[in-house]
């Protein structure tokens, strides 16, 4: 059974039941009802994927590159894994967290359009279409920072939406060139209609165009202060939603770009993203490193992890340059292993990175419902009042932080490995160092927040009462990060194996092409590639 | 093996229940753990000849395993780790009494008990890491274990930061390790000394590989961390800061000997380093008064001491080598005697009297008369007297660097770190009970007791293990020359004796105690003439980690400063400059010099209209920016897309320009009635700025220009999905309008996409309305 459309449907059915219904009660129902139906199906997508091969559909039945294409890799299919499981648990923890008030406003019709638009971002096999989702996620998450209407949240929001659209513009005018120049704007379509372009010079210009606008959207160097200016504002579970998902797709589809698209000038393209990733991971971890307020922490902790998903892919650069002309296998196993490790280290991060900062802001969320406040200078000696809380987030520290033997060591150290083997010391340096601040401030939060007594000043402050159901509702999805986090550390092996798959997948992207040229009429692309001289090294196949 | 060190972190986990229900037996009953844990060990190594190994694969796509492998080595570090391990829980649960955290400190001590028997009996060197790891943060947890004190907070974040820094190194060093050597294995390791010495990693290895160790194990320039380590409770200082996890330095470094050592950079490293640890240390701890730090300051040496002889112990060495191989053994299980003794004597000497300082503690042996015990025999042992076993690790040390020269940088540094370490084995162990003057009790409560069972029975015990090892040293043959041999890489006899006859060292030694005891006596004058000497520390190391974390710090504000500015303006002008430096970089790389131009030169054909609409939209674009009413800038703003529009009916595509006309008027509309409430403008930018800003934009919509010029040079000319579009618009879409069959059929999802897009910006608005008003009304 085909169920790609159903990732972008289900959410948009939910959201708009939910907006028709006036019972809140009801709402709050369908909020999770459909993010248990939407992780359900994202997981059936990823277990037909992984076994199966690559899924596609081409919606309204419309052929490529003129309808738009639906796709699943393995890449896909984690990345809306990842969306089901935190939109699931974001819904369960909002129920806790945010006011009434604000749920009454649409709060749980907009995290489900949200939570369409990155499903569609993962999916969609066509750039405009991409474009698309990304508007659908900017405008959803424009309305959610503002919801509530603070003047700190909305001057976050202004900033958030400008610089934004600024991104949004430099995607579209990138695309138009790109349309203008292939005539195709399907990716699978593109991976091929760039290699007869006479000029690839200036398909590496274009790359730089792509590269600031996901740039911008991945929360890069030098591009990344809208987000520490707008994620501390608004309620932390939107944070939170915000932390494990927006940022991502950035960096998904620059992996996809400059896996498929973007390779015929790597030393340029992917050297450039290894100084962007190095630079990214120290002047965020620098930020949170000298900030004081727990969520600014984290939302600089956001930016400097995004170095190392970045890291992995400019790792990749040499093998995926090879690898690109169909039918060319590639002689260099140093290369090929460089790029295994480096992009299976960035999925692997990818999944890491997204539960650690989940449970963190969740974490945080809890503090802050308890002590009205997430400033290190109002809280305190919440390890020996509220010890499970201590428990859950030292073990999301110490993750981050890439101690051993929870998920983050492992991801670290497959991506250290690729950068120690591919001889890219610099940046394996920074790597490391920013392992090492990062340390540093996680046990900031952890000295002030849970070791250090409480002020004196805050001592007549009570701790706010949770009910037993506002406490399961926190709790539980908190809970529920923490154990796959220590899961995934005890017992690497299974999602080790799947990023190696995955980075299999980008690496050569045969199979990707293959599985959307099925439903394609890219038929005298493939006439062409097969009067082309032997000696461009294809091997003048057809795709299947 | 996995069980043996699996089951130190499932009995951590039933601590604080067990602590809980039998507050008073938990520490015996726990110290069942580590016995038990020892007791399976020394089954396994009695009872085969070759090393037992186990293997659990643990993450194969990567080669690693959870490998365990139980030599010599290992299992005298075993020894320690589970048999001071025991005596410490014992002391702890006594230590702890009436304190409801004695729970909380008996499970992480477990769970540290098991993470560093982890990493003696790890044969893989990422499974050694991850264990070297734990042990950093549960050290980390339990030198914070008084959390409410900032004093403890700060050396916890201390200890971690040098510790874990170089843990990163560390892990560095093995990965680029075991790409050299090509395996995993540290078993394998030694058989491809070779390989690794070819190699030209060797010396980043060597260099990353003794970070982690000397980091770890104190060394000079990182040894503050330990005596500022004692923020911890006693039983805490005695496992981990001397006993056991600082030695965990030691035991790499030894452990990785046969591989790496014979590279100078390895011999002298070791040798230099432990040297210069070993003299700074002891000469700083003749200025402490401090029990703890005393110890601490002579824990520091000693690690200096044995860090020296692994270096002495080469793999390819002659008899000098076997004999420091030896003596590495013997004065690590020696020094972990004594000195986890004394810790817990100090321990109970303050529980006792409530003092810490040394001058203040006089004529304690008839009020603890088994703590006595236990002090003098350790402190004698420290000191050097023979028939205790610290007399053996001293005088075999000595005879190691006295074969290798007799003038030697080790045996210099030996002669000058031993003395003061006599001072301290007197001062801890001995002097506190001498003298006829009662001590005085901190808070005037009464006379000093013996302190209760728990406190007193592990120290005795250690105590008179190391008096029973002095007298009958052959008990320890096989596992001195199964250890030595591990550290030398090649077999090693050891016959130990209590006497070896009457030689050089031996002359050495009394030297030493002589010159220890003269110290003492002459201790005030000694007083007076550090204290020059302490005053150089402010420039120590200790000062270079505040100034380096202060100035990382202080560059991250700037940085944060800059790049966070808080103003939007700043924010977009980063963004076009970065954009335009990526994108402009790209495209000068691309061309030759003066190649864009003729490019250029090339494409462009002027037409007369195309000039006219140009002008148009220039002119409008300035009066945009000129204008100081809103409502004359946005009707500008309409003339440029208007402008706009009529290129669109000049390229043949009516359509579009009717709906680029609609949506301009529209928006016309809509800006002026919205813009009726606001202001004029304020011009506040500077002449300044705007040259600025101006050269921003021009460059910037140059650079754009360009490329979308020389971009409509490159076609490939097959439109398949327009054709597609044009042919099939009827046929299949049943609509003559194509635009109009793309958006809803062709391309129906992403006008479901834009429409979603639309619904939620109302939701937005009326959310931002109804919220505000909701929120005023409340007021």
């Amino acid at each position: 059974m085909n169920l790609l459309a159903v990732p972008i449907l289900l959410p948009l059915v939910f959201a708009s039941v939910m907006l028709a219904t006036r019972w809140p009660r009801v709402q709050r129902l369908l909020s999770v009802a459909g993010a248990l139906g939407l992780f359900l199906v994202n997981l059936a997508i990823l277990w037909q994927v992984d076994r199966v091969g690559v899924a596609t559909l081409q919606v309204g039945g419309w052929p490529a590159p003129a309808g738009i294409t639906l796709v699943a890799d393995r890449l896909s299919a984690v990345m809306l894994v990842m969306t089901g499981a935190m939109g699931l648990g974001i819904a369960v923890y909002s129920l806790g967290e945010i006011r009434r008030r604000k749920q009454r406003f649409g709060y749980h019709t907009l995290l489900h359009v949200l939570l369409m638009g990155v499903c569609g971002a993962f999916l969609t096999g066509d750039l405009f279409n991409l474009f698309v989702w990304y508007e659908v996620m900017l405008i959803a998450s424009f309305v959610l920072l503002t919801l509530g209407g603070r003047r700190g949240q909305l001057e976050g929001a202004i900033k958030y939406v400008t610089i934004n659209l600024v991104a949004s513009a430099f995607f579209l005018a990138a695309l138009g060139v790109l349309y203008g120049m292939t005539g195709t704007l399907n990716m699978a379509d593109l991976a091929h209609a760039v290699d007869r372009i006479d000029r690839p010079e200036l398909l590496t210009v274009l790359a730089m165009m792509f590269l600031v606008a996901f740039g911008l959207k991945a929360g890069v160097f030098p591009l990344f202060f809208w987000l520490p200016a707008s994620y501390h504002t608004p309620p932390t579970a939107i944070t939170a939603i915000f932390s494990a998902l927006l940022t991502k797709v950035g960096v998904y589809s620059m992996i996809r770009m400059f896996t498929l698209v973007f390779v015929q000038n790597v030393g340029w393209t992917h050297g450039l993203l290894l100084a962007i990733a190095g630079l990214t991971m120290v002047s965020g971890v620098l930020g949170a490193a000298v900030q004081s307020d727990m969520r600014r922490i984290l939302s600089f902790h956001i930016v400097s992890q995004i170095g190392y998903l970045l890291m992995g892919l400019g790792l990749a650069g040499p093998a995926v340059a090879a690898l690109h002309v169909p039918g060319r296998t590639l002689n260099d196993r140093a290369a090929m292993a460089v790029a295994a490790l480096g992009l299976g280290g960035t999925v692997f991060f990818m999944v890491h990175v997204i539960l650690a900062k989940t449970a963190l802001f969740l974490v945080c969320g809890v503090v802050e419902r308890l002590r009205r406040s997430a400033s290190l200078d109002r809280v305190g000696g919440l390890a020996t009042t509220h010890p499970v809380l201590a428990g859950l987030f030292l073990v999301a520290a110490l993750s981050l932080a890439g101690i051993p033997p929870l998920a983050g060591f492992w991801a670290k150290f497959m991506l250290v490995r690729a950068g120690l083997e591919g001889a890219a010391w610099v940046v394996t340096t920074a790597a490391l160092g920013t392992g090492l601040l990062t340390l540093y401030s996680m046990t900031k939060i952890w000295a002030e927040a849970f070791w250090k007594p409480l002020p004196a000043g805050e001592l007549q402050r009570r701790d706010r009462v949770m009910t037993r159901g506002t406490r399961l509702l926190m709790y539980g999805p908190t809970f529920a990060i923490v154990g796959a986090i220590v899961a995934i550390g005890l017992w690497p092996a299974s999602l080790e194996a799947f990023a190696t798959r995955t980075a299999a997948q980008l690496v050569d992207p045969s199979e990707y092409v293959a599985a959307v040229s099925n439903h394609a009429i890219f038929s005298r692309s493939d006439r062409e590639r097969a009067a082309m001289p032997a000696d461009s090294g294809t091997s003048g196949e057809a795709p299947r | 093996m996995l069980g043996e060190v699996l089951t130190g972190f499932v009995a951590a986990a039933f601590a604080a229940p067990l602590a809980r229900r039998l507050p008073r037996l938990a520490g015996p009953i726990l110290a069942l753990v580590p016995l038990g844990i020892l007791a399976a060990l020394t089954w396994r190594y009695a009872g085969s000849a070759a090393p037992p190994r186990t293997s659990v694969a643990w993450l194969p796509g990567l080669g690693i395993d959870l490998a365990f492998r139980l030599d010599g080595l290992a299992y005298l570090f075993a020894l320690l780790i589970c048999g001071i391990g025991a005596v410490i829980l014992v002391y702890a649960g006594a230590y702890f009494a009436g304190d409801r955290r004695r729970g909380r400190m008996l499970a992480t001590l477990l769970a540290f008990m098991a993470s560093m028997l982890g990493v003696v009996l790890a044969d893989h060197l990422v499974a050694l890491f991850v264990f070297w790891e734990l042990t950093s943060v549960t050290s980390y947890l339990l030198i914070g274990f008084d959390h409410e004190q900032e004093k403890s907070r700060k050396a916890a974040l201390q200890a971690l930061l040098v510790t874990g820094g170089g843990g990163l190194a560390l892990l560095a060093g093995v990965v680029l390790l075991a790409q050299a050597a090509g395996t995993w294995d540290i078993s394998a390791l030694a058989g491809q000394a070779q390989t690794i010495r070819a190699s030209p990693l060797q010396l980043p290895i060597i260099v990353l590989v003794l970070a982690g160790c000397f980091t770890k194990s104190a060394q000079v320039p990182f040894h503050f961390w330990l005596p500022n380590a004692m923020a911890a409770p006693t039983p805490v200082s005695a496992y981990l800061h001397s006993a056991t996890m600082v030695k965990a330095g030691v035991y790499l470094a030894a452990r990785l000997n046969p591989s790496l050592g014979g590279a100078a950079a390895w011999e002298w490293a070791l040798i230099g380093f432990g040297a210069l640890t070993a003299v700074t240390a002891a000469a700083m701890s003749l200025r402490q008064h401090e029990l703890k730090r005393l110890l601490a300051y002579s824990t520091v040496a000693s690690l200096g001491v044995l860090i020296m002889l692994v270096g002495l112990a080469a793999p390819e060495g002659g008899a000098d080598a076997v004999t420091a191989a030896k003596a590495v053994v013997l004065f690590l299980l020696a020094h972990a005697l004594y000195k986890a003794t004394l810790f817990l004597v100090a321990g109970s000497l303050t529980r006792a009297t409530g003092l810490k300082d040394a001058r203040l503690l006089v004529g304690l042996r008839r009020a603890m008369p088994l703590t006595f015990v236990a002090g003098v025999l350790a402190g004698l042992s420290m000191v050097g007297v023979p028939a205790l076993l610290g007399y053996l690790g001293k005088e075999s040390a000595i005879a190691a660097a006295w074969e290798r020269h007799a003038a030697g940088p080790a045996m210099l540094a030996l002669v000058l770190a031993a003395p003061p370490l006599v001072v301290v084995g007197l001062r801890v162990g001995v002097a506190p009970f001498l003298g006829s003057r009662r001590a005085v009790v901190a808070d005037g409560a009464g006379t000093a007791h013996e302190v209760p069972t728990g406190m007193w029975v592990g120290p005795v015990a250690l105590a008179v293990i190391g008096l029973v090892l002095g007298l009958a040293p052959m008990l320890l043959n096989r596992v001195v020359s199964e250890t030595a041999a591990a550290v030398h890489g090649a077999p090693v006899a050891a016959r130990l004796a209590l006497w070896h006859g009457f030689n050089a060292v031996v002359l050495l030694d009394v030297a030493i105690v002589l010159g220890g005891v003269a110290l003492w006596l002459w201790r005030s004058s000694i007083d007076r003439w550090t204290r020059r000497l302490a005053r150089l520390a402010a420039f120590g190391p200790e000062r270079g980690y505040a100034l380096a974390l202060e100035g990382t710090l202080a560059f991250g504000r700037v940085q944060t400063r800059l790049l966070q500015s808080g103003y939007l303006r700043r924010y977009l002008l980063v963004v076009f400059l970065f954009a335009i430096a990526v994108v402009g970089a790209a495209l000068v790389a691309a061309h030759r010099p003066g190649a864009i131009g003729a490019a250029l030169g090339e494409i462009v054909h002027v037409h007369a209209e195309d000039v006219l609409l140009v002008v148009m939209m220039v002119v409008a674009a300035v009066a945009v920016v000129h204008s100081r009413s809103r409502v004359a800038a946005v009707i500008a703003l309409g003339a440029v897309g208007l402008a706009v529009s009529l290129v669109f009916v000049l390229y043949s595509a009516p359509d579009l320009a009717l709906t680029q006309v609609l949506i301009e008027t529209l928006t016309v509309i809509l800006f002026v009635l919205a813009m009726r409430q606001l202001p004029f403008f304020v011009d506040l930018s500077s002449r300044r700025t705007r040259v600025r800003d101006l050269v921003v934009a021009v460059l910037g919509g140059g650079l754009m220009t360009t490329l979308v010029l020389l971009a409509s040079h490159v076609q490939l000319g097959d439109e398949v999905a327009s054709a597609y579009f044009a042919a099939e618009a009827v046929p299949q879409g049943h609509g003559r309008n194509v635009v109009n069959v793309i958006l809803v059929d062709f391309r129906a999802l992403d006008t479901l996409g834009e429409i979603t897009v639309l619904a939620l910006a109302a939701i937005g608005v009326i959310a931002l309305v109804r919220g505000r008003t909701g929120l005023e009304a409340r007021r």
